[in-house]
């Protein structure tokens, strides 16, 4: 789909699944050249299509969702009934046909299916396999289905995050299920790499939850090593005083933090208030965190007249780390995103333009891109099954007809 | 899988998962610090296990010698550049002395664009990243994870590109710049909330315990109920995986003697959470909190799992570390010293052909002959 050479140009993905755990990964590779697959069923499309809005003009559709397209920008989508044995035999060619198949069902689900990674390299040696879920392949809760919004919970995130005294917070979606993405690129492109010397295939279980734990490694060793549970602190922080955020002019909110006594007097300096600046009780970190609520006013009264960005250009002016705190719909006008090109519109035909995320990386000499509005339900059933696995025009009529692309 | 390639780690604590990532994937990692950088903390140790640990100075013309003559050997580097070391980790002399040579610098908003000299920690990272507008009471502060997270998304992210350039260079024989911004890489854990202001013209935001814009009337649904020792993650879906759940739930309160209340006569088949009132919701969440507030968290845990309901405790970090499903994956590895003492690690993030890569090096165990007690 990528006019120029890219990093994984001519790497062949089928992907087995939906939502976002696995479809995530697939969107990363295929935004770095990958050819990527994504197979449903008309019977069951992916769940990230009906089940999430918002739609294009507020109606639910098959192809209307924004959710699902955002996932599965740069793909070609096609239909496959894996109950039916003439859709599992389109399955299985694919795989054949494929470099990398992800797949992010229940354990044991692609194996009945016929789609078990042993069978597939039968006739595909080298293949590279990875399976993604939320506790891994194995385990005594191996079979336990789950949204990642609750697994964030169980992994530690939500418990770690709002005031001390208060209630867990969400972290609004399926947090961790965008580590375990994240992470289990990281681990298909090692798989690549190790093909590439010694032509083995490997096969990855990723657990979800495992992969999140990544995230808080630190604390849980504290806990092994001195028995220290960490807990939710509101927004501060051991090392630096001020650290949290301060209410600007109307809604907004600027995220503001010293780490020196240095940057404190420049912070007190900006903001107007010499007489704070080298008090001596407020000369040393603890000296500023048992003197909070004095530091807390100061910032608080000088902030809450003033735009939260500018606010923070203030402050970046003064040497004090300082950002507002945006909001959603502030990313696609902040001046950094905007000049990194982070959001890239692409037509879609049925929700018209929308803005596709780009990676948080680039790489200099092989860019990437978002070479495609996510694929409507089926719509490249022909040319995959033509062009990429060479079925004559009287087999793909037979198979279609035999309700293989159901 | 990496066996072989060579990484040379730079970072400070804003990319050091980056480099325990691509450990864990099988490279060879040289984590290069500053002569006396603190490496005793809890963060250091379980980012940079699995790493070699090698200390040059920097600031010093002969510690650069030592980094570009280790660099015009290595396949990857990864720094996170600031003013002062940006000169050092310049892609353009690195290059000139290894053009195979990946580097990869991780930054707070990237090494172009306006803001790409700002200050920012984890804090203003996530404010930045759009994540802290999510999280929080409506209305009130918001919040970040109280453990910083953009430094891991940026270091994951960063594992990502430092591998997608390896692929390229298996192609062109040539490395290149992997350019990493953290601010983008939070956007990561958004989810679809930015397809909200761009189809929909709405803007998603902070719910603290409940979660809304479920029903059409208005109705909020709690999320965190307090139980014996803690809190539990639990919602009333509708579908058929919010049936089972909720069918089981009404059982497992019969089993042990508890009220129902409306509960007992709801159809769960027909149940709609998008159309249910805020009265009603608060009616049976009476009885349900009633219920869960008498389990322990391990308690839910269990009988949730049993009865294949949907739902988690909130747990914390001596929850996770006696989770029987980590213990039966050997998820934990240990990890022994010199001196024979043993650390337990998160081990690699995942399993190969059916066994889990075993962490190899201890944290902070240097080379046999340091660098900087060479005289360099």
């Amino acid at each position: 789909m990528s006019a120029g050479v890219q990093a994984l140009e001519g790497v062949r993905i089928v992907e087995f699944g939906g939502y976002a755990a696995g479809p995530h990964i697939g969107k990363m590779l295929a935004n770095f050249g990958a050819i990527v697959v994504h197979v449903e069923s008309m019977s069951r499309p992916d769940g990230f299509r009906m089940q999430y809005p918002p739609y294009k003009d507020g109606k639910p559709g098959i192809n209307a969702g924004g959710c699902f397209a955002y996932f599965n920008d740069s793909k070609y989508g096609v239909t496959v009934d894996l109950k039916n044995p003439e859709g599992r035999k389109l399955a299985k060619q694919l795989a054949d046909w494929s470099d990398i198949v992800i797949e992010n069902m229940r354990p044991g689900v692609v194996g009945r299916l016929g789609l078990g990674f042993e069978e597939l390299c039968r006739s595909n040696p080298d293949l590279i396999m990875l399976s993604t879920c939320n506790m891994g392949q194995t385990g005594p809760r191996a079979d336990t289905p789950g949204f990642g919004s609750q697994l964030t919970a169980l992994a530690g995130m939500c418990g770690l995050t709002g005031q001390p005294d208060g209630s867990p917070n969400l972290l609004y979606g399926p947090y961790i299920d965008f580590i375990a993405s994240t992470l289990g690129a990281a681990a298909v492109l090692a798989a690549l790499e190790q093909r590439r010397r010694t032509g083995k295939g490997a096969y990855l279980d990723v657990s979800q939850y495992e992969c999140g734990l990544l995230f808080l490694a630190g604390p849980l060793l504290e806990y092994r090593a001195s028995g220290k549970v960490v807990a939710r602190a509101g927004n501060d922080d051991p090392q630096a005083a001020p650290h949290g955020a301060y209410r600007c002019r109307g809604e907004g909110w600027m995220a503001l933090s010293c780490w020196s006594t240095e940057e404190f007097v420049r912070l007190c300096e900006a903001i107007g208030r010499t007489d704070i600046a080298r008090d001596p009780r407020l000369a040393t970190l603890a000296g500023r965190k048992s003197n909070a609520t004095l530091i807390h006013g100061a910032v608080s009264t000088w902030a809450r007249d003033r735009e939260a960005h500018e606010a923070a250009v203030l402050m970046q002016t003064a040497g004090v780390h300082a950002h507002a705190v945006n909001t959603v719909a502030d990313l696609f006008t902040d001046s950094q995103l905007v000049s990194r090109r982070l959001w890239r519109r692409r037509r879609h035909p049925v929700i018209g333009d929308q803005a596709y995320c780009f990676p948080a990386f680039d790489l200099s000499d092989t860019p990437g891109d978002i070479t495609a509005a996510g694929p409507v339900l089926g719509a490249d059933n022909e040319r995959v099954f033509r062009e990429f696995l060479g079925l004559s025009e009287a087999e793909f009529k037979t198979a279609a007809a035999k309700g293989a692309m159901d | 899988m990496l066996q072989g390639i060579e990484v040379l780690d730079c970072t400070d604590r804003s990319g050091w998962l980056a480099g325990r990532l691509l450990a864990d994937l099988g490279a060879e990692v040289t984590k290069i610090e500053a002569p006396g950088a603190e490496t005793s903390c809890s963060d250091w140790r379980a980012l940079n296990v699995n790493k070699q640990l090698v200390r040059i100075d920097l600031t010093s013309s002969a510690g650069q010698t030592e980094l570009y003559r280790r660099a015009a050997n290595a396949d990857m580097l990864i720094a996170t550049p600031n003013g002062d070391s940006a000169e050092i980790f310049d892609y353009t002399r690195l290059s000139a002395v290894n053009p195979r040579l990946i580097v990869t610098a991780i930054t707070p908003f990237g090494l172009t664009g306006p803001k790409a000299d700002w200050l920012a920690s984890d804090i203003e990272i996530m404010a930045a990243g759009g994540a802290m507008s999510l999280a929080g009471e409506p209305g009130g502060e918001p919040l970040r994870v109280s453990v910083p997270q953009s430094y891991a998304w940026a270091g994951s992210q960063a594992a990502v590109g430092a591998l997608m350039a390896l692929a390229a260079r298996g192609r062109t024989g040539r490395g290149q710049l992997v350019d990493v911004s953290a601010q983008a890489a939070v956007i990561t854990a958004l989810a679809h909330a930015p397809t909200f202001p761009d189809i929909a013209g709405t803007t998603p935001t902070r719910a603290g315990a409940f979660m809304t814009g479920r029903s059409v009337a208005g109705a909020k649904y709690r999320v965190f109920w307090p139980c014996r020792d803690g809190f539990v993650n639990f919602i009333l879906y509708g579908g058929s995986a919010g049936r089972r759940t909720n069918e089981q739930l009404v059982a497992w309160m019969r089993e042990r003697g508890f009220e129902r209340g409306p509960l007992e006569t709801i159809d769960w088949a027909r149940f709609d959470p998008t159309r249910a009132s805020q009265a009603e919701i608060d009616a049976m969440e009476i009885p349900i909190a009633h219920f869960i507030g008498s389990l322990t968290k391990r308690e839910f845990l269990e009988g949730a799992h049993k009865r294949e309901m949907l739902g988690y405790p909130v747990s914390n970090t001596a929850d996770i570390t006696t989770d029987p499903q980590l213990e039966a994956r050997g998820f934990w590895q240990d990890i022994i010293a010199p001196d024979g003492h043993t650390e337990r690690h998160c081990g690699a993030f995942v399993v190969v052909n059916g066994t889990r890569p075993p962490l190899a090096q201890f944290p902070g165990e240097t080379e046999p002959t340091p660098i900087t007690e060479r005289g360099a």
